[in-house]
Formats: C-alpha cells, structure tokens, sequence
C-alpha cells in the first residue's frame, strides 16, 4: 500500500519536475499519468495490490472536486454575467460533442468492419 | 460558556471544522443522490458546493478560511489524476482493438468541445478568462482544472463548468444519440459521470 503510494506520488513528482524544467504546457499530474501508464505497459502486469490503491483514490474522486468547485463563491459576479454565454455555450457544446463523436465513431466502425 | 465561545473561535480557525464540513457535506450531498435514485440533477459534487458555500455565507467566512481546510482534500487530486493510469492501463486491451476508431473520434469530439463551447460564449461577448476556463470543460475535472490554471482560466470555474457538462451530458446525451440513431456502444455514455459506470470503478460517486 504505501509501497504504491510511493510509486503513485514519485511518477508525480517527476512528472512536476519535467514540466517545471522544460517549461511544458502539460500539467504535471498529467505527465505523471503517463510515466505510470508507460511504466505499466513496460512491465506488462499489474503490480499486486496497485488496483486497490489506485482504485481508493479514484473510488473518491468527484469528493476531491468539492474545495477547488467551492472556489466558484470568488467567481459569483463573472459568474452572473456570464451567465446566459455560459449556459448556451454549455448546452451546444455538449449536444454537438456527443453526436458528433458518436457520428464519427460509427462511422469510422463501418468504413473498418467494410475494409 | 465563555470556554466554549473561545473553543469555537479557536476551532473556526483551524483546517478540522472546514476538513470535516467538506466531508459531511459532501457525504450528504451523495445520500441525496442515492435517494432520488441517482437523477444526474442531484449531482452529488455540485450538491456539496451548494452546501458549502451556503454555510461559507451564512457564518461569514471567506474562501481563503475554507481553503486551509479544504486543502487536504484538493491535494489528493493530483495522485488520483496518476492514479487514472490504472484503468487506462486495464482498458487497454479493450480500446487497442479499436484504437484509431476511438483516436480519431475522441479528437472530433474533443476540438468541436472546444470550438462550439468558446465559439458560443465568445459571439455572445465573454471575456478571455471566461472562454479559457470553458475551453477544457469536456474533459475529466482534475485534468480540465490543471489545463485551465495552464492557459489562464480560473480552475474552480472549470470545475462547475466540467460538472454542469456531465449533468447535461447524462441528462440530453441518450436521447441525443438515440436521435441520431447511435447505437454502438463505443458511443455511447463516454461522457462526464457517465464513463466510469461501466468501466473501471464498481459504484462510483459520480464524475
């Protein structure tokens, strides 16, 4: 368990440090993903164990949302103001992302199960 | 009872009252998203925030206050983002088959995301932070948030934004599909809470 701990906070340390060090427009926690990723499909198994660790974390992740989404109470006044763009903006974006790519999906499943 | 008046000045203070507030509130947040049998609009993280910063306003307290409680939580954001490797490394083999289906698909989805969203609020005149913290709203929350902070948005916007995106996407996404007459399951809920579902958590929470 902490043994995974370790791995889990060191691929996010490292991924901190690249993209502090090259000046990356990636996050570093984003970076550290991958490292992980990598790391695990160059091993080829899973680690005993990291499952549940990793599956602790997630199994709790929308309650790691509540601080930072708080922070919308700074936000209130550009919040109101924008709120009609933002409602519109919301509402086309995410009807038009789910056809689109579920168009785009079926699509591509056709032209690769006829090829 | 001026102990207590001064055990309260002394606890308002300190990170536990807000540690444990943001807790409770989100645990009862979630217990009114089981109970309306999990209906997208009791979205147990948007619950929380309601919850919270009602209380935050009510005893006069500001964010910064709040934060130093709240940062215990926030901080596990980054480890779990790692932690996303794990499913995506499960997953694997299961997306591999279809790999460039999903590449390409998912790089539609993800710049018409982008482009209607920014496009939308910019014709209807909204300044640049707020089209930054709108741009990555159709990605996970701690991945849109760091990619806010990135290109200049505000992170805790992005985050409400992120969530009222996963309640309209489960809400309006399958009968939007449905009109579309998708049926393929590759397509289908991929979007905000929806995914994790059916993939790699057993019960999620949400998001």
């Amino acid at each position: 368990m902490i043994g995974h701990l370790i791995l889990i906070l060191t691929c996010q340390l490292a991924g901190e440090l690249i993209t502090g060090a090259l000046a990356l427009p990636v996050p570093g926690p984003i970076l550290g993903m991958l490292l992980l990723f990598v790391l695990l499909m160059l091993r080829g198994a899973m680690p005993d164990g990291l499952d549940q660790t990793a599956g602790g974390l997630l199994r709790s992740m929308s309650l790691l949302f509540v601080p930072a989404g708080t922070g919308v109470m700074l936000h209130f006044k550009l919040l109101g103001d924008a709120l009609l763009p933002l409602g519109a903006a919301l509402i086309v974006s995410t009807l038009a992302t789910i056809v689109v790519t579920g168009l785009m999906t079926r699509w591509l499943g056709r032209a690769q199960g006829d090829g | 009872m001026d102990n207590l008046a001064e055990t309260w000045v002394y606890l308002s203070a300190s990170p536990l009252l807000h540690l444990t507030l943001t807790l409770i509130a989100f645990q009862a947040a979630n217990w009114l998203f089981e109970r309306t049998g999990r209906n997208p609009l009791a979205n147990p993280v948007l619950g929380a925030v309601l919850l919270i910063v009602a209380v935050l306003l009510a005893t006069d307290t500001d964010y910064a206050t709040y934060f130093e409680g709240a940062q215990f939580v926030h901080f596990l954001l980054g480890p779990a983002t790692v932690a996303l490797a794990v499913p995506l490394c499960r997953q694997w083999c299961l997306v591999r088959r279809s790999a460039l289906a999903i590449s390409v698909s998912l790089l539609t989805g993800s710049l018409t995301a982008i482009a209607t969203a920014t496009g939308v609020a910019w014709i209807m005149g909204s300044p640049p932070e707020v089209l930054a913290s709108l741009a990555p709203k159709s990605v996970t929350a701690p991945v849109a948030m760091a990619i806010a902070e990135q290109i200049g948005g505000l992170p805790s916007l992005t985050a409400v934004l992120v969530i009222v995106t996963g309640i309209f996407g489960a809400m309006f996404g399958p009968v939007a599909l449905d009109l579309a007459g998708i049926t393929d399951w590759r397509a289908r809920p991929c979007h905000g809470h929806r995914q994790p579902r059916h993939r790699h958590r057993p019960r999620p929470a949400s998001q």
